[in-house]
């Protein structure tokens, strides 16, 4: 299965859209995306999950090096996941404490990080 | 011996006439195969459905784990996996373990202190790491991203129970355990 990619921006904020497998494979692609919206001045991200079927340490890896990378310009990476499974594998690596994690792009968008 | 046969001896002793043999080149996108063999013969052999995700989580990790040691270190060499229900207990009954094997053949890629379980023990996790390395700029590819192995071993050790990771000369496994309900 492929990864899917969709972006837009909201109330300041730059939507990621991620469906699909983040695993190995399709990582890199998503790696891709953050790096060219931070080159683009992006700084203040969200990242919805809800529809990853699939999510394992490389896509950890990447959500963690587009974290950094926002932060280098004082900006801010939120995700948006309300899936168990997915959330078990923030919580195993006790990556909750390091991401803000939203039920809803609504409230992501609101949020103040 | 070639070196795929090689590779093969090295967990050939765990086989049985029920087991499930992967082969194959080190390139990622093998890895969503072996995945969707695992969870295939794991739910055949009776795990329960709620281990399921696990199973698919965790061999995901370790073929992605030797996928990545192998393009290191000896790109023409194929990670294999053994999948198989296994009677654990020695009851001579039935098989009451689903047990995945992925072999490396990469020596000395055993974690170290500071990875998996070790890291969980003194109370850190991935995330510590990663929290404080996000305050800082970022960096080139290699390190700015958590480092992939060490993840997928914290993935790995939070998640399987029964887990068993070995390297010697020849090369190295990670060996994955769950109770079959019904063979």
């Amino acid at each position: 299965m492929d990864l899917k990619l969709e972006t837009r921006d909201e109330n300041g904020r730059t939507i990621v859209k991620v469906g699909g497998e983040i695993d190995v494979y399709t990582a890199p692609k998503l790696r891709e995306q953050l790096v060219e919206l931070v080159g683009a001045g992006k700084y203040h991200l969200i990242v919805d999950m809800e529809d990853v079927d699939f999510l394992d340490s490389t896509g950890l890896g990447v959500l963690v090096g587009g974290l950094k990378r926002v932060r280098a310009h004082d900006g801010s990476l939120r995700l948006v996941c309300t899936q168990e499974r997915i959330l078990k594998i923030f919580r195993i690596t006790g990556l909750t404490k390091v991401f803000p994690i939203s039920d809803s792009v609504e409230q992501a968008v609101t949020a103040v990080d | 011996m070639d070196a795929q046969s090689s590779a093969v001896g090295t967990v050939a002793k765990t086989e049985s006439a029920t087991a499930v043999l992967l082969r194959f080149t080190p390139q990622p996108e093998h890895v969503r195969t072996a995945r969707l063999v695992a969870v295939a013969h794991a739910r055949r052999v009776g795990v329960e459905a709620g281990l399921l995700d696990e199973v698919r989580l965790a061999v995901g990790e370790a073929c992605s784990r030797a996928v990545g040691l192998h393009q290191r270190h000896c790109p023409g060499e194929p990670v294999v996996v053994v999948l198989d229900a296994v009677d654990e207990s020695d009851s001579g009954l039935v098989a009451d373990r689903f047990v995945v094997t992925v072999a490396d053949k990469v020596s000395g890629a055993v974690p170290g202190q500071r990875d998996g379980a070790a890291a969980a023990d003194d109370g850190e996790t991935a995330a510590e790491a990663a929290g404080t390395e996000a305050t800082g700029a970022a960096q080139d590819d290699d390190e700015e991203d958590l480092d992939d192995a060490e993840m997928g071993l914290a993935v790995l050790t939070g998640l399987v129970d029964d887990l068993d990771i070995t390297s010697g000369p020849d090369g190295g496994s990670v060996r994955m355990g769950w109770p079959v309900k019904d063979f």
